[in-house]
């Protein structure tokens, strides 16, 4: 009996997650303008989707920014992460407390200071994309220094030795040696770094400029009454991203499977 | 002292100077603008007028309560999931708990656009109600962030400890709120953590879902919007606080961010 | 330029902290080509942190290091013709075995024919042929640590650096690694500096052993010279197992110890304070009066390889080691033969330390005031009428630039458990057994080492307080 309530209350909650992200792809595959009346299967939202350049074009931005900034913030994380594991105390527990910001503080402050600093007291123009771009850097960068720091801790610290005593350069011996330890912490750490500027609102809102929508803040602004049509391929595009992730999760857990069969091999 | 000729600490400078200018910076910008008027006098009328405004005080009060009631609400909801996954022995227990974590990684513009159509369908008019879709909208938001940390910690508990106490004579629910419940409050307060601040400054979700009463962040909007810096600043000012407040209250279990934790 | 005969020279090599501490002090040393030199010594000597200086991940605070007579101090590690075994093997796990050894290789830009050749070789060498493309994840602890020792020895260093590299080995594998290691040491001909804290190990693998302790170089020598005549206690207390005894020399060639008298081989003053060195396999048990001395067998523990017999002889213990079995309870005479006898000089362990003359004129240390009158310890002083204290030739002493060195033996101070009655106060840092007392080294609060001796066995880190009566301390002014 008890087992059936547990099972009972996972599904119901899974339900309250998924079940408007199912209805409305169920919808998106019809006609239908509103949530209600069912007319037809139709694929015209998808249509509207890929070839609408205002929607295409809102996307690939999205994507740039999302890969751009990663990728600078997991550069900067990572060689901050190894610097400060191997600095004294006081500037590692300096970089340590600076990198926490960001984490703890609401999005809206960091995209709201960072505006003013950059675009009032800077003067930098929103239109060069450098307010986004630091932004959302400003945003991952803390995320991907604390994927990497556990990863160094576990490192062995002899391994670096054991390369340089063999003749290796410092840059060769953290680029064959460090690097490759810390490599899964680096990946992991990339990977935030895109969810978060994907789904990112306050930070973007306060420092894109003023003609570039990312994802997030094009919705927004649709859901306060765009035409019919938009409203209804950003369904679609709700149902795609959905079966993105979820294929990757799929692709992730069936790899995560082979590599434990792999090890019970060996 | 001679010095070695390369040393790895150097590395960290690149990012040191980044959150020097783009962490630290803003933040001293924003200290500045707060507590200045618009002729560069120092001030602190932005910080007692904010206190002494019924408006202001109104929003942090509504802040507060629906920070409050959403973190309650997604705590009810999520350490009980976390606590049923991390006990069960099902075959498919990291599926499911994928499945749980998984709207994590969908935008949330999306899935608050879709849950809104559904609640307009059981609703009608959204206006109507206000708070209690505030509530659900956050808490649709923000329940995955929930399950995560507390997950990870219950399933780190050693489980030698719970077999200690019924071997000592407790039952299932003594157990539970004699040992399970203390040593998992690292995992809630981590939750807790990531839901209780979003719910205060997160104002976008209620203007998806006609909510248009202010609550902390919205007044930065507003502040922003009107071009008033030292408003603004000052708002954000007083959030850092409360954020200082939090951590130093929960002192910093923020060894494992569990943002993405899924992903590792 | 010809090469030296030296591969390598230390010269007044020191290793100090921020905080002061002296991991390495004034550190001299001489390697000969092809010698087999290892650093022995208890934890915290300074033995790695010199290994570790050799090697180019630490710099010495002063010093020199020559390789070949140049200069290699500020050599970074990667350019030094030197390999390291690292002790916890330190290999590359994201790499398979022929990667690992190859990396030195590949860094100097070795072709691809010679390094899989010198790869083969080298594992040949540490009998582990064919394991090219294993993992290091599934090969064991002594696999590990040869395979960590071919990657070192691929790239043909003129120096081999080994880090304690068999202490995580059982001590079957650990015995047959250092078999191995001393056979490659000398079918290669390459110069091993090995660092170790045990003794059998140094023993049985070392042309020379280097004894270190605090920082500082107790003795280097020769195995047999270490263990046959170390030049104190420290030395012949690590080495081997031994009995130490306290003693004075009562004739040419005559010693008198643990309470009797012995004839010796060391030539030294008649009247001199000694303390004898005899290993306890070289006490032989005899009937009971036919001995030098003789005791009662307290207790017997069978050790495999012989028994350890322990036998006290009125105020003395003596440590034995024989293959025959005796009985606890039973009488036994003991002999010693004069060649297996080891005269040092006693140290001498007189405590000094300063005390100062507080405004009121009274000797004062760590706030203990001392009870004795200044004018009987500055000889020829006095006090005038207003209170100026004047010196043998009138002229006035300063209490405040004035120190009094006080010196007191070590078996003229007491320990005691309660710590406010002595006159200061610490832990115990070292305790040695001489025989009929053991003689501790206490480490005050206020920095200081005091060498006391005590009939009872206190422990390691006890905190004592120092109870030294005033009678039995002897003053010296010093301005």
């Amino acid at each position: 009996m008890k087992k059936y309530i547990k099972s009972a209350f996972l599904i119901l909650v899974l339900l309250f997650l998924y079940l408007p992200i199912f209805i409305l792809a169920v919808y998106s595959f019809t006609d239908a303008t509103n949530i209600g009346a069912i007319r037809g299967f139709s694929l015209h939202n998808y249509v509207t989707l890929f070839t609408t350049p205002e929607l295409l074009g809102m996307i690939g931005g999205t994507l740039l920014l999302a890969v751009g900034a990663a990728i600078l913030a997991t550069l900067l994380g990572t060689l901050g992460a190894i610097g400060a594991f191997y600095s004294k105390k006081g500037m590692s527990q300096a970089i340590s407390t600076m990198n926490q910001v960001p984490v703890v503080n609401a999005d809206v402050v960091t995209g709201f200071s960072l505006c003013i600093l950059l675009v009032v007291v800077f003067g930098v123009s929103k239109d060069t994309f450098v307010p986004l771009v630091v932004g959302h850097v400003v945003l991952c960068a803390p995320f991907v220094y604390l994927s990497v720091m556990p990863k160094i801790r576990q490192m062995d610290p002899s391994i670096y030795e054991a390369a340089l005593d063999l003749g290796a350069t410092p840059f060769v011996a953290l680029t064959q040696v460090v690097i490759p330890q810390i490599l899964p912490g680096i990946i992991s750490g990339f990977a935030l770094a895109i969810t978060l500027s994907l789904d990112d609102y306050f930070v973007a809102t306060y420092t894109k400029p003023a003609t570039f929508d990312t994802i997030s803040t094009y919705v927004v602004n649709a859901t306060k009454g765009a035409q019919t049509t938009i409203k209804t391929a950003l369904w679609a595009l709700s149902t795609v991203i959905f079966l993105i992730v979820l294929i990757l999760v799929a692709v992730m857990n069936l790899k995560a499977n082979k590599k434990v069969s792999e090890r019970a091999d060996v | 002292m001679r010095k070695l000729s390369f040393s790895r600490k150097s590395l960290g400078i690149p990012y040191a100077l980044f959150l020097l200018v783009f962490v630290i910076a803003p933040l001293l910008v924003l200290f500045y603008y707060a507590f200045t008027d618009g002729q560069g006098q120092f001030t602190i009328a932005n910080l007692t007028g904010f206190f002494t405004n019924p408006n202001t005080m109104g929003t942090l009060c509504y802040s507060f309560a629906l920070a409050i009631v959403t973190t309650a609400v997604c705590l009810l909801l999520a350490y009980p999931i976390a606590y049923i996954l991390a006990f069960s022995n099902m075959k498919s227990k990291s599926v499911i708990l994928m499945l749980f974590v998984m709207p994590m990684w969908i935008n949330f513009s999306l899935r608050i656009t879709a849950l809104k159509e559904v609640l307009t369908v059981l609703e009608g008019n959204l206006a109507m109600h206000p708070f209690l879709n505030a509530v659900i909208g956050m808490t649709y938001d923000f329940l995955p962030f929930m399950i995560l940390p507390i997950y990870t910690t219950i399933s780190k508990l050693d489980k030698a400890l719970r077999e200690a106490a019924m071997d000592l004579g407790a039952s299932e629910l003594e157990t539970f709120l004699k040992i399970t419940l203390p040593l998992s409050v690292p995992g809630i307060i981590s939750g807790v953590s990531m839901v209780f601040l979003p719910a205060m400054t997160n104002y976008v979700v209620l203007d998806m879902l006609y909510n248009s009463t202010y609550i902390m962040g919205s007044l930065i909007g507003s502040y922003f919007a009107a071009y008033n810096w030292h408003g603004g600043s000052m708002i954000a000012l007083i959030l850092l606080g409360i954020i200082c407040l939090f951590t130093l209250l929960t002192n910093g279990s923020e060894e494992e961010n569990t943002r993405g934790g899924a992903l590792l | 330029m010809g090469k030296s005969e030296n591969i390598i020279e230390l010269k007044h090599i020191t290793r100090t902290y921020e905080d002061g501490f002296s991991a390495v002090s004034d550190f001299n040393l001489e390697v000969k080509r092809g010698e087999f030199v290892t650093f022995l010594g208890p934890s915290g000597c300074g033995k790695t942190t010199t290994l570790r200086m050799i090697a180019g991940f630490d710099l010495p605070t002063s010093g020199e290091i020559l390789l070949n007579g140049e200069p290699i101090t500020n050599l970074p590690p990667n350019k030094r013709p030197i390999n390291t075994v690292f002790q916890r093997y330190a290999l590359f796990p994201h790499m398979n075995i022929y990667e690992n050894i190859a990396f030195g290789l590949k860094q100097k830009k070795t072709p691809k024919d010679v390094i899989e050749k010198k790869v083969k070789k080298v594992l040949a060498l540490v009998d582990l042929e064919g394991f090219e493309n294993r993992s290091v994840a599934t090969l064991s602890g002594g696999q590990q640590q040869r395979i960590a020792i071919a990657r070192a020895l691929v790239n043909e260093p003129e120096i081999l650096l080994l880090d304690e590299p068999l202490g995580a080995l059982d001590l079957k594998m650990r015995k047959e690694m250092q078999i191995e290691l001393k056979a490659m040491h000398d079918e290669l001909g390459i110069t091993f500096i090995y660092v170790t804290h045990d003794q059998e190990e140094a023993l049985t693998m070392s042309d020379k052993i280097v004894v270190m302790s605090e920082g500082k170089m107790q003795q280097i020598g020769t195995p047999e010279d270490i263990y046959n005549e170390p030049k104190n206690a420290f030395v012949a207390d690590f080495i081997g197992e031994s009995n130490i005894f306290n003693g004075i020399m009562t004739g040419k060639l005559k010693a008198r110890f643990c309470g009797g008298e012995f004839a010796c081989v060391d030539d030294v003053e008649q009247g001199t304070h000694i303390t004898a060195v005899v290993r306890p396999e070289d006490v032989e048990l005899t009937a009971p009066g036919e001995g030098i001395i003789s005791g009662v067998v307290d207790s017997v523990i069978f050790k495999g390889m012989h028994y350890e017999i322990t036998v006290v002889s009125g105020k003395n213990e003596m440590v034995i080691q024989s293959v025959r079995s005796a009985t606890p309870g039973e009488r036994v005479g003991m002999r010693v033969d004069p060649e297996n006898i080891h005269i040092m000089i006693a140290e001498d362990h007189t405590n000094i330390f300063a005390a100062d003359i507080n405004p009121d004129f009274h000797l004062e240390y760590n706030g203990h005031i001392l009870d004795t009158s200044v004018t009987k310890i500055i000889k020829g002083s006095r006090r005038t009428e207003d209170g100026t204290l004047l010196d043998a030739h009138g002229e006035v002493i300063d209490p405040k630039k004035t120190k009094i060195m006080v010196s007191i033996q070590p078996s003229d101070i007491r320990m005691t458990d309660n710590m406010e009655e002595g006159i200061v106060q610490g832990y115990i840092s070292n305790l040695i057994y001489k025989g009929d007392h053991y003689s501790y080294v206490i480490h005050t609060d206020l920095e200081q080492d005091f060498i006391v001796n005590d009939e009872y066995l206190w422990n390691m880190d006890d905190q004592v307080g120092l109870l030294m009566p005033v009678d039995k301390m002897k003053f010296a002014l010093k301005r």
